[in-house]
């Protein structure tokens, strides 16, 4: 069983990528960790709060990116070393800090950790991190693997101290959230103690002192460069003079050994794997171009390395020059994820062999099974998910308005609210808490015509790390709009983390929670509360509120996630079928049940014509009661 | 036993959200990871995660780590908590040698349940496995997991079925070392009782050779 607190070096165990990656920041004696809940890095600073108390950290899951970061920061001010790790949208967030930061320099290691999501498995948008390290001219390190994670994430915290600075590490989802073995290093024994000295100058960068301190960072970048030449985080494998040089990092490492191993081109082609990504060790890729007359670059999502390396060798006064192939030359795609099967294929094309992975006859076959038998799993609201009855209640306040309102909405769950179970409500969703601030906007054009009634929603974490700046601004420019919080209690979709409005830390210690109705009170807008499994009240609310046009609304819609309530209680109802009731197909409803609500716990019998309950998955929330026109659905309290 | 000796092993173990797979996988790993392996564990996920299509790629080396992501057509052995999804999974990392075990108790996706699709049958898909792999075990690991009180332990009569097939270099007492590390009393007894189903199964059942 892995146990990242074991103090057993030289043992492995069977870590995520972002276990090790907190394995190696408690190797580094890191003291404090901070981070708002993102997929794929969540795990990071989840893992960590579940040690904190045995081995004396402090770990928070903060508002935002942006606060995670300036609580890593301010550790770091005070001596102790810090992390902070996020998702890509959050480096948007954590940004405006991070660029004045790079000015001011840290004392003690700070690393930043950014867990990119190519293919945007769990996310809105699949942005490469990696850009902001070359912007801002900070150090990248970029693992491969499982161990390289532990052993990287360790030394970051050195090269941040070497530096000055803080350091950048990105993670993808195919390391963070893949399993490998790793060796344990040892725990340092610390006794931190926090102080700032304040007799030192300011960390601080204003007009005046900003190109002196841009200076000093392009001259930390020629120091970086010449530790990277001496990195063992960067390794070759192949023959000393190869046909085809792989220059790779990241994930791209084990897919492009895999490639070269199913092709056998070992013999003739190398693979340069890079893990110090920015700056670039110039000396040690100009060692290996030399040797070959062909680059072919493989990276995840952006060609950073790739621009960044045809720079490099425009540079390089040898009089040569190479063929470069990579996603430029169209062999690597420069968008979703990289597979062993794209690179395979690029190999296989730059080298002129053939290469199928399956007999033709085969393949036909597979193809024509998959076509014929097997179908899609759309995405939907789980059994009992209270943003289904929520959705609902605002599909038919909508449609009761009648003036073609509609739904603005951002990232959590509730996003499902585009799709068939959320009833097809939100019309636009982006960053974190953008729906208010666009409702904010569209809630002030009456004057050009507008008349459309506007609902917001957010979630309850969401409205703590993004909206209530949108809110407040709404307020007070009385923006016409009513903004619905889908407040389930908990930051549902990255795995239930806590957030200020909960009445626990990370650490598992109790926390003041933070009232967001108190707090819509205190801000002087209309706030109305209302329970999200009661869909006739809702219902009414949402009419009531949408009638009182012409300034700012608020509704919260209370109730508990379904799957956190199952954790610790069980269901409120057991709910069945009265067969005689139901009427099926003849009832006029379009089978309101099974076709329209699409609750997964409502099973639509193609044999009987009538609606059943899959007792294995309804949660026993009995909304669906009140969504039967016949009747036919009952609950009893369950005893 | 014929896929015991082959170097990367590349076992998918594929479910629906909520099946318990990555669970089962981890215990996998760790059972091999202590005799010695280098043990990848990767997810592929279908177009949604709640409710959605999950698989777990185990990749299991003497000689070095793999990466999580199994390349197209190289699955050795494919283990199916449901019967679609072990298709699924067949249709794109199968080969001729694969090896399929497979529960037969369907999950309805959304399409089905709200009668727009219709689920293809047991005959249907056991024919498409015929087709796509070396040979097939089928079981009823969801029955015998209700008949002990809890769906949920269906994962645990799986890994038991893995295991007992013999497809796999690792016996049964290391995995239960496994369980024991890993569970709380209370549950433990339960979750042991469910793998021996699995193996006990899988070792009177007859296995669907084709080849």
């Amino acid at each position: 069983m892995s146990n990242i607190a074991a103090n057993a070096p030289n043992t492995s165990q069977l870590l995520m990528g972002n276990e090790a990656i907190a394995r190696g920041a408690l190797e580094a004696g890191v003291g404090v960790a901070a981070a708002y809940p993102g997929n794929p890095s969540s795990e990071i600073i989840a893992t960590l709060a579940q040690v904190a108390k045995q081995l004396n950290l402090y770990v928070e899951w903060a508002v935002n990116e942006k606060v995670a970061l300036e609580i890593a920061a301010g550790a770091s001010f005070a001596g102790i070393r810090a992390i902070a790790a996020m998702k890509q949208n959050g480096l948007n967030v954590a940004l405006d800090f991070l660029a004045n930061l790079n000015l001011t320099g840290v004392p003690s290691g700070l690393v930043l950790v950014v867990s990119d999501d190519p293919g945007g498995i769990s996310s809105t948008n699949e942005q490469d991190s990696r850009h902001v390290a070359k912007a801002l001219d900070l150090p990248l390190l970029e693992p491969a693997t499982f161990q390289e994670a532990k052993d990287m994430a360790k030394w970051a915290f050195e090269l941040s101290e070497e530096i000055a600075n803080a350091c950048l590490m990105r993670s993808v989802t195919r390391i963070s959230h893949a399993r490998g073995n790793v060796t344990l290093g040892e725990l340092p024994h610390l006794e931190n103690q926090a102080r700032f000295d304040i007799s030192r100058r300011p960390y601080a960068s204003i007009a005046a002192t900003a190109p002196k301190f841009h200076e000093r960072l392009h001259q930390n970048l020629s120091r970086m460069s010449e530790i990277y030449e001496r990195s063992p985080f960067n390794w070759y494998v192949g023959p000393k003079s190869p046909d085809l040089l792989i220059v790779t990092c990241g994930s791209g490492w084990f897919h492009s050994k895999e490639a070269v191993g199913i092709l056998s081109k070992e013999n003739s082609v190398g693979i340069l794997k890079l893990g110090t990504t920015w700056p670039l060790p110039k000396g040690l890729i100009s060692r290996y171009f030399l040797q070959t007359p062909k680059v072919l670059v493989i990276e995840e999502i952006d060609a950073f390395l790739e621009t960044n390396l045809k720079e490099l060798s425009a540079d390089l006064t040898t009089g040569r020059t190479w063929t470069f192939f990579g996603k430029a030359s169209g062999h690597v795609n420069p968008f979703g994820e990289i597979t062993p099967d794209f690179i395979i294929h690029a190999i296989a094309d730059i080298l002129k062999v053939n290469y199928v992975s399956r007999s033709v006859d085969y393949q036909k076959k597979s193809q024509t099974i998959i076509k014929e038998s097997i179908l899609p799993r759309d995405s939907q609201f789980c059994a009992g998910c209270p943003h289904r009855t929520t959705f609902w209640a605002m599909k038919d306040a909508l449609r009761m308005d009648g003036r073609q309102g509609f739904v603005v909405g951002d990232i959590g769950c509730y996003s499902m609210g585009l799709a068939s179970t959320g009833f097809s409500q939100i019309k636009t969703v982006h960053a974190m808490g953008s729906g208010m601030g666009i409702a904010s906007g569209l809630g002030k054009l009456n004057q050009f015509g507008f008349n459309q009634p506007v609902l917001a929603v957010c979630g309850d974490s969401t409205f703590f790390h993004a909206v209530i700046p949108a809110l407040i601004n709404a307020i007070h420019s009385q923006a016409d709009f009513l903004l619905v919080v889908l407040d389930n209690a908990g930051t549902a979709m990255t795995g239930f983390q806590p957030h200020p409005g909960t009445d626990m830390n990370a650490m598992g210690a109790p926390s003041p929670p933070v009232d967001i109705e108190k707090l819509c009170q205190a801000l002087g807008v209309k706030v109305m509360v209302t329970d999200a499994y009661d869909v006739k009240e809702t219902t009414q609310k949402l009419i009531d509120l949408l009638r009182d046009e012409g300034k700012p609304r608020v509704l919260i819609c209370r109730r508990e996630c379904a799957l956190i309530r199952a954790r610790k209680e069980n269901p409120l109802y057991r709910v069945r079928i009265n067969p005689d009731k139901c009427i099926g197909e003849d009832c006029g409803c379009e089978r309101f049940c099974t076709r329209v609500f699409k609750c997964p716990g409502l099973i639509w019998d193609r044999n009987t014509k009538k609606v059943k309950i899959d007792e294995a998955v309804c949660s026993g929330c009995g909304v669906c009661v009140e969504i039967c026109s016949q009747e036919a659905i009952f609950r009893e309290a369950n005893g | 036993m014929s896929q015991g000796r082959k170097d990367p092993l590349n076992l998918i173990i594929t479910g629906v959200g909520g099946q318990g797979n990555i669970l089962i996988s981890k215990l996998i790993g760790e059972a091999m990871l202590e005799e010695g392996y280098w043990v990848t564990i990767g997810e592929t996920y279908g177009a949604s995660q709640r409710g959605g299509s999950v698989a777990s790629h185990l990749r299991i080396s003497r000689k070095t780590q793999h990466g999580p992501l199994t390349p197209e057509g190289q699955a050795d052995i494919i283990l199916g908590l449901e019967p679609v999804e072990s298709l699924r999974m067949l249709g794109v990392y199968g080969n001729p040698t694969s090896d399929v075990i497979t529960n037969i108790r369907p999950i309805h996706p959304m399409a089905v349940a709200i009668g727009e699709a219709e689920y293809p049958s047991l005959d249907r898909i056991k024919q498409g496995i015929r087709e796509l792999s070396h040979e097939a075990w089928y079981l009823d690991a969801s029955e015998i997991a209700i008949g002990l009180g809890a769906p949920l332990l269906t994962n645990m009569v799986m890994a038991g079925a893995l295991i007992g097939s013999g497809l796999m270099p690792v016996g049964e007492e290391k995995f239960e070392r496994q369980l024991k590390a890993n569970f709380e009393k209370e549950r433990l007894s339960l979750n042991l009782k469910a793998f021996g189903l699995g193996v006990s199964t899988i070792r009177k059942g007859k296995r669907a050779s084709h080849n």
